[in-house]
This record gives C-alpha cells, structure tokens and sequence, in this order.
C-alpha cells in the first residue's frame, strides 16, 4: 500500500510535468508544444494577478502570523493562570476547515449586516470596511480569515519552542539586568532559529496551496481580484477543460514549494546521520 | 443562617488566596493588579474575545429568524430563539435540484470519514513500524521521499489520480473517495508513528526477538498496546484532516456523493434564490461541529497532533 503511494505521488508529480508540455485540452495527450503552455501561463492576465496576490498574502501572512504567534506564545509564558483556557480559545479556529472560516468571514464581512454596519449605526456613518466587494482590499478580507484560522498552529509551536529554551538563560539574563524584550529578541529569538524555520516552512506550504479560503470566502472575486495559483489550476482542469495549462500552472506550483522546501530538508536532514 | 453555597464560596475563595500567597516562593512579592499583569491579561483578553468573536456571531445568527437579521446587527443576541435555520439547514436546504438538506453531506462525510481513518491508521502504523525496526534495503531512501511526499502540493497529483480511479471504475463513489484519502495520509501518518517507534528503547525490541516474537508478534503484543497515545494523535489528525478536506471531495466525487464541506459550501455560495444568513450559519456550524468535538474533547493530544500534521499537503 505505501508503495502504492509512492508510485501515486512519483508517477503523479512526474506525469503531470511531462504532460504539462503538451497541447492536452479535453483530454491528454502527449503532443509535445515546449514551453508553449508556460509561454501563454505567464502572458495570462488572470495568472499574473493569482500570483501577486499569493505573494501579498503569502508575505503579509507569514509577517503576521510569525509575529502575532510569537507574542501570543510569550503572552502565555509568563506563567500566567488559565493558561490552558487562553490556548484553547487561540487554537480551536485551527480545527474548523478553511470552508468553515471563509463562510464565517463573508459573513461577518458582509457590507449590509456584518462589521460596516454595525460601526455605522454606533453613529460612524462614512466609515467603509468592506473588503469582499472592493477589488483594492479583498486581499486583506482573505488575511483576516486566514490569520484567524491559522496564528494558533503558530502559537502551539513557538510556545513548545519557549518552552525548550533553559531557565538558567531567564534568570542569567535578570541577574546581568537585561530588560526583558531585549533577553526575547537577542537571545531567546536566535536560540529558536530551527523552531522559526520549521514553522515558516509549514506556513510557506500552506500558503502555496490556498485555495478552501478563497473558493469558500470570495470565490476568486470580485472580478479576479482574490484569484490565487491553486484556483487556476482547479478551473483550468475541470471547468475550462484546458489540460495543459491545468498541468502547467500546477507545475509552476510545485517548483515554488520546491524552492522553499529543499533548501530546509538540506539543513534538517542533510549532512547529518540522525534519527528525527 | 448563612447557607450552605455561600459557605463553601467562601471556603474556596480563601483557599485560592492562600495558594495565591504561597505561590511565587521566594520570589519578590507581587502586586496583582500590577501593570505587568494588567497588560498581559488585557492582552490575552483582548485577542481571546477577538478570537470567539466568530464563534458566538454564528451561533447567534443561527438562533434567530431572517426579519430579526435584517433589522438588527450581527453581534446582538437573539430576541426570539429559533431553532427553525437548524432544521432547515439539516433537512431541507438545497444544493442544485436536490433539497434534503446537509444530512447528506453529514451521511457521506461519516462514511468518507470512517474506514479512511481505520484504514490509512492500520497501513501507517505497520508502515512506521517497519521503517523504524527492520531497517530493510533503501529504508532511508524511503524515508526521505516521504517528507518530500508530504510537502508536494495535491495540485500536481489529482488529475493523474483521476485517471487511475477513472480505470478501476470507482471515479465519482465514497469508495473513490476513502481510497484517496488513505492514500494520501500515508506520508504524515508513516512518519508520525515512524517517529515515535523509533523512540521505542531498542532493547525491548532485541529482548522480544530473543524469546521468539516475530514481526507480527511483536507489533500486535508490544508496539501497539505500548503506542496508544500516538494512535489517538494520528486519530485525530486523520479525523479532522479528512472531514475538513474540501479539494478531494470536489475533485473526486458527484452530487450525490459529496462530502459535508462541498455540500456547505454549494449551499452557501448559491446564488439562486433569496439568501437565508440564519440557514447558512446553522449549516456552518454543524459542519464545524464534529472537528470542534474532537478538539475540545482530546485537548493535549491535539496540541501534539498539529505539530505533526501541519505538514500534511
């Protein structure tokens, strides 16, 4: 069975690739055109735009969500009581699914009833927030949801990093009378190097493959202004029937995750000889 | 009289200021209310309410009818409860031509859900055994393609396994669906419980071999009855992972065999047909429901879940 995915993924990943140079529309098939597909991928308007929306969000989420995850994580370090009510509250939009939070958020970011509204009628009538119909920010409506969906995992992590890290460094750093956000950025931070890679890793890939949220918030709209990579691949296989750009984009994908992921197996796992 | 209640009030209330006093030993003394504390709860306080702030409008909005939803803001409490949008979500809420409801989607979630957990659990956890144990010919190799596997965006593999399920004739039915499933758990979960066999002391191991305990036997007697924790942990992560999944279930299956979250999502994002904000919250929440169980219900193991599973592709 294991074998079994390992044919799948191998034989998958490599099949699309070949076939993502080949003129397949309906079907497949393996009638080769080059980099024609690439070619019309990067000359795609719609493309163009999913992918600067990925990096928006991406860096924007990764900025954020490293941050807000840190400070939570110190927050709660601090031996402070209810600790374990406070992480529960942090950590349940974690288990809900990405359809789940976007609907929430459409909601709540629904320009008649949700968040605009309400401000309004607190007497604030011009004040405007409303993301999912504004092609400028919509982005930033899919950041909310998806910081809120996601800065718990973040949390969880950097707190069991804090935990790792020796008493003995708090109370040398007190008795020399470093104050103490300067004990977290100069010695605790660059302690937690390999916990701030894992996790940036773990959020880089998720980030590649957004898709739940936007289908489930915006669906891409409006226009195509929340369109990200992972849509276009879905649209262009099952609804345009346009194989090969399926196949391309999706290609393009990978290579991303490839370029984030290698160079942080090299440094876990290469070189040395150790059980993980 | 002073009643019983109060009494013990009391009681407890001078225990926890007594635990309080005795608390930071040998410490210098602290104020409670000092500005260090005010600002770290504050803090918490602020983003907690920040963070249930969803939760409660979706459970308020679901509690009350469509006349009161349009007059009223999203975050009053309901005036008149309801529980009409609950059972309309369950039963009678449309998706396309078909109107019974989420329970459908419920139905074949469970179903989905179900023996890809028992499944893909039963292959990974032989799976890691063997990896971790009887280190055989490429063991590593294997190993490494793993976490490569783990981090490939699905992206790249559906459209092969479309075909694949098209040729074995199950393409479009849950058993499509729960073979994918399993399939696709494979990496995380062999390296989950690859990782936790391997901390298993080697000696154990060695002794059973000794006193005849072949591969079988010695998963069946030892590994599994000292490896619960680590069972429940991939439980947990396969449960909420595939119940969450939205990417297969609209890749992999029709109308009649969508899973809960497709089937949420069509339901919401209709655009025929006035729309009922109360249904749709009532049918957010029953999707969100059984993850929520789950989370509340296995607390710590949770937390030890995600570290792992948040690799998963």
């Amino acid at each position: 069975m294991i074998f079994t995915a390992l044919v799948v993924f191998l034989g998958g990943t490599i099949w699309t690739i070949v076939y993502s140079f080949t003129n397949s529309k309906l079907l497949p098939r393996l009638r080769f055109v080059g980099l024609d597909q690439y070619d019309r991928l990067w000359s795609t308007p719609r493309w163009l735009a999913s992918i600067e929306n990925l990096f928006i969000y991406g860096i924007l989420s990764l900025i954020l969500s490293l941050l807000i995850g840190f400070i939570l994580a110190a927050l709660l370090d601090q031996k402070i009581r209810f600790e374990d009510t406070f992480r529960t509250i942090f950590l349940y939009p974690f288990a809900l699914s990405f359809i789940v939070t976007g609907l929430v958020w459409q909601w709540l970011l629904n320009p008649d009833f949700g968040v605009q509204s309400v401000v309004r009628s607190l007497g604030w009538d011009s004040f405007t927030f409303n993301p999912l119909y504004d092609q400028r920010i919509v982005i930033y409506g899919l950041l909310i949801a998806g910081l809120w969906q996601g800065t718990g995992l973040v949390m969880c992590l950097m707190l069991a990093g804090l935990r790792g890290i020796d008493e003995d460094i708090w109370k040398a750093a007190r008795v020399d009378g470093i104050p103490m956000w300067k004990t977290y950025l100069f010695i605790v931070v660059p302690m937690m190097r390999p916990v701030f890679i894992t996790t940036l890793v773990i959020i880089a890939s998720g980030i590649v493959r957004l898709y739940d949220l936007v289908v489930a918030q915006t669906s891409g709209g409006p226009g195509h202004a929340s369109e990200v990579p992972a849509k276009y691949v879905y649209d262009y296989m099952f609804a345009a029937q346009n194989l090969g750009q399926g196949f391309a984009a999706s290609t393009m994908m990978l290579l991303s995750v490839v370029i984030v992921v290698v160079p942080w197996a090299y440094l876990e796992f290469g070189g040395r000889d150790r059980r993980v | 009289m002073s009643n019983p209640a109060t009494l013990a009030v009391t009681a407890a209330g001078a225990d926890a200021a007594a635990g309080m006093m005795s608390d930071p030993r040998g410490a210098r003394p602290r104020k409670i209310l000092s500005r260090r504390n005010i600002f770290i709860y504050g803090t918490l306080t602020v983003v907690a309410l920040y963070y249930l702030l969803p939760l409660y409008v979706m459970v308020v909005t679901s509690l009350k009818g469509m006349p009161e939803i349009r007059v009223g803001n999203v975050f009053a409490p309901p005036l008149e409860i309801t529980f009409e949008p609950w059972v309309k979500a369950w039963a009678k809420a449309c998706t396309g031509l078909n109107c019974d409801g989420l329970s459908r989607g419920f139905w074949n979630s469970v179903r989905i859900t179900v023996p890809s957990v028992i499944i893909s659990i039963a292959i990974a956890s032989i799976n890691g055994y063997a990896l971790a144990n009887w280190r055989f010919k490429g063991a590593n190799l294997f190993f490494t393609i793993l976490i490569v596997g783990a981090f490939i965006p699905y992206q790249v593999m559906i459209y092969p396994v479309v075909i694949i399920l098209r040729e074995l004739g199950v393409y479009g039915t849950l058993t499509g669906l729960v073979i994918v499933h399993t399939i696709f758990g494979m990496p995380i979960n062999t390296l989950l419980f690859r990782n936790y066999f391997a901390s298993v002391p080697e000696e154990l191991f060695k002794a059973a071999r000794v006193d005849g305990a072949g591969f079988w036997g010695i998963y069946f007697r030892i590994m599994m009855p000292m490896s619960l924790p680590i069972f429940v942990v991939a439980m947990i992560i396969q449960v909420t992972g595939i119940w969450n999944d939205f990417l297969f279930g609209v890749v992999y299956t029709k109308p009649e065999t969508y899973p809960m979250t497709v089937q949420l999502n069509n339901i919401v994002n209709s655009v025929q047909g006035v729309k009922e904000y109360n249904v749709n919250m009532a049918a957010t929440i029953i999707t969100g429901l059984v993850p929520l169980l789950v989370y509340f219900i296995s607390g710590k193991l949770f937390v030890r879940g995600i570290a792992a599973g948040a690799v998963k592709g």
